[in-house]
């Protein structure tokens, strides 16, 4: 499959005017390992609006060069982006599934003055590795605090009890729905962490029902761990109608939904896309991706590579195919478009991604459970990076 | 007991290690990252292939020594080689204390030790993410480059850092091995009871040679650290520990050589198989390993050596 590629594009470039006339994308992605399905579904992403949107834009042929990282592995992202640069010649890095791979390709985007395009990794800092940096997925304190203050506000919840997954992302979120939700005038009753893998909840949710708050605030990654999570709140007896659950998008996503089954009614959700949404654009981009992905469906990962490769078509557009880093970043400052999550932007400040939150609540329609959005909060900065901006 | 002189041969592999700098100066980077292995593997040769201490925890010397360079060059000074040597002390302390526990240990209880210890490490640093930054890695530090030489994009200065601490890390070790605490080691590994009969104090030698050994792993931990400027919770981890113990077998334990030419074979395969089809490589990788562990189960020094010896 990468062979015939690979001969079909060297005997279009034959083709076409000469070899210099291709844009080459590195992307060092995480194609092994415990996260290899994070990083297919986003170069799935990009693979589709690849197919949308045809491989040749201002006039010169888009070539993908994936290399494996195998994980979170610093060390050996920052080699293969090195390696990318040096000797694939590539103009363009993007992917980036993970925080701690794109904070270090970060280095290398800065020293070798390469547009970067992260399509994934939420930490908030990682936009500040690299001046020639933009992101188009979402970040965590975007989605979290904006939910912390809606639910202490427009949600009307006085308390909540939090509990998340005990690791980097999940400590993120506890802190940013935190904050924001005390700001905003609630009260957080009591906390609790569970283990990354762990697999039964009940103990740590007869702590949450012992305090009967009105609330419980979870994070949990996605997978089979939901499942279990909402088994321990039937079995426990939390009434989902009295005692109001909130998630990211992460807790009621696709294959979390399927195995929870009905537990999963009521559930609140702050996300930025669902590949349920109804909106024209969304269900043309699902049955492209279907076909792209062997019938699979997107998920947050895969909006991410679609919005990046749309990023970096708009800004190659701009520059009519010049791939100096300073003239695509500036191109891609401030772009605006409607995408299948809805509309959003490129801070032309941050270089971070502006998007809508929406306020979804898990319910039946058509015996099919789905995520109903039933508020939105418009086109939301990164709160942290907003916080750097006027540290400075 | 060997010749403990330079042989010819060795000479030409170390003269080899220079090739790298003419013949394939885009793979510097990764050259660096193979010397770094080769430094880890040599030291869980020291433990395993000579005083028989099997290890599935190594990595928590090699993460040890990472952070600790990271947390230096984050919040003291950014010079690499100071930093290096209070890196290898920390992982030596570290060693030493787990040292009094290992030893008294053989076979599937150490597998099982060494392995709890390794993720407790981790499972540390996880938690701790105040200090080392958690699952997003250990931000903020950046090591420009070593006496004056910057670790730049191509790792001219990465590789010739690396190979010169490998090297020297090799000096010390081959004068371990050869020496008559190396022979003990040996016995030790032999007949772990008999060797008190003649006198030797066997637990206090391998204390020295498990905390010996961690400091090299701490070393090249660091030295990772340096030339990329990155530490991450991967550095600890159960796969590292691992990987490193594949690398000893399929090159050879016991050898000195081994873990050096298993680190040039497997991270070298790995970087050739992952950049044909970077989805599926690991099929490859895996093939490679039945292979070997089939036809050379002795590693592929072992192998070599049984083919030398064959005509006689």
């Amino acid at each position: 499959m990468l062979r015939t590629s690979f001969v079909l594009a060297a005997a279009l470039s034959a083709f076409s005017v000469n070899a210099q006339q291709t844009v080459k994308i590195g992307m060092p992605l995480e194609l092994s390992g415990q996260f290899a399905d994070t990083a297919n579904q986003m170069l799935n992403g990009a693979k589709t609006y690849m197919k949308e949107h045809g491989d040749t834009v201002a006039g010169k042929k888009i070539e993908i060069i994936t290399k494996d990282v195998g994980g979170p592995a610093p060390d050996v992202a920052k080699r293969l982006s090195q390696e990318l640069v040096v000797r694939d010649n590539v103009d363009i890095l993007a992917g980036f599934a993970l925080t701690p791979n794109a904070m270090a390709a970060g280095d290398v985007s800065a020293e070798a003055k390469k547009f970067m395009v992260v399509m994934n990794a939420a930490t908030s800092a990682v936009i500040t590795k690299s001046p020639y940096m933009i992101r188009t997925s979402v970040t965590l304190p975007q989605v979290m605090e904006t939910f912390g203050t809606w639910a202490a506000t427009k949600g009307g919840i006085k308390q909540s009890y939090t509990m998340v997954t005990d690791y980097g992302p999940g400590h993120d979120s506890e802190a940013a729905f935190q904050s924001a939700f005390k700001a905003a005038g609630g009260t957080i009753v009591g906390s609790v962490r569970f283990p990354v893998a762990n697999p039964d909840f009940s103990a740590f949710v007869q702590r949450a029902k012992d305090i009967s708050p009105e609330s419980i605030f979870i994070f949990i990654p996605g997978g089979a761990q939901p499942a279990a999570l909402g088994k321990a709140f039937a079995e426990r007896g939390i009434d989902l109608k009295k005692t109001k659950v909130l998630g990211s998008g992460e807790t009621t996503a696709e294959a979390a939904l399927k195995s929870m089954g009905d537990n999963a009614l009521g559930i609140i959700t702050a996300w930025h896309y669902d590949y349920m949404s109804k909106v024209p654009l969304n269900q043309k981009f699902v049955k492209e991706y279907q076909s792209v992905a062997n019938g699979r469906n997107p998920d947050f990962f895969s909006i991410g590579g679609y919005d990046g490769m749309h990023a970096i078509y708009e800004a190659l557009k701009k520059t009519k195919g010049n791939t100096d880093a300073q003239a695509l970043v500036d191109a891609a400052k401030g772009l605006k478009w409607e995408s299948p999550r809805g509309p959003m932007m490129i801070d032309p400040e941050t270089r971070d991604v502006v998007q809508n939150v929406y306020i979804r609540r898990v319910e039946k329609v058509a015996g099919e459970l789905v995520n109903v959005p039933f508020d939105t909060i418009p086109m939301v900065k990164d709160p942290a990076g907003e916080r750097r901006k006027t540290q400075k | 007991m060997e010749n403990a002189r330079f042989r010819p041969l060795e000479y030409v592999f170390w003269a080899c290690t220079l090739l790298p700098f003419l013949v394939t100066p885009s793979y510097l980077s990764l050259a660096s990252q193979v010397a770094v292995t080769a430094l880890f593997a040599l030291s869980l040769d020291l433990i395993l292939g000579y005083a028989g201490i099997v290890s599935l925890g190594h990595a928590a010397f090699f993460g040890m020594g990472a952070y600790t360079a990271g947390l230096i060059a984050k919040h003291y000074w950014t010079e690499p080689l100071s930093g290096l040597l209070v890196a290898a002390v920390s992982a030596g302390v570290l060693g030493y204390l787990l040292s009094h526990i290992v030893v008294r240990f053989r076979h599937l209880a150490l597998i099982m030790l060494t392995m709890g210890f390794g993720l407790l490490l981790a499972e540390a640093a996880n938690s701790a993410s105040a200090l080392t930054g958690g699952a997003d890695g250990l931000q903020g530090f950046h090591v420009p480059g070593v006496l004056g030489f910057k670790f730049d994009m191509f790792g001219r200065a990465a590789y010739a850092y690396a190979l010169a601490v490998l090297f020297l890390c090799f000096l010390v070790a081959r004068r371990i091995i050869h020496s008559p605490f190396g022979l003990a080691l040996r016995g030790i590994r032999e007949n772990a009871t008999r060797m008190p009969a003649i006198g030797a104090p066997t637990l206090a030698h391998l204390r020295k040679a498990y905390t010996i050994a961690a400091v090299i792993a701490g070393i090249a931990g660091a030295v990772l650290t340096h030339t990329t400027s990155t530490v991450s919770l991967e550095t600890l981890s159960f796969g590292r520990s691992a990987d490193v113990l594949v690398i000893l077998i399929l090159g050879g334990a016991g050898r000195l050589y081994g873990g050096i030419i298993g680190a040039i074979i497997y991270m070298v395969a790995r970087d050739q198989f992952s950049g044909v089809n970077p989805q599926y490589w690991y099929f490859w990788i895996g093939l490679l390993l039945v292979a070997v562990v089939m036809f050379l189960p002795n590693g592929i020094l072992g192998g070599l050596r049984a083919l030398r010896k064959k005509p006689q």
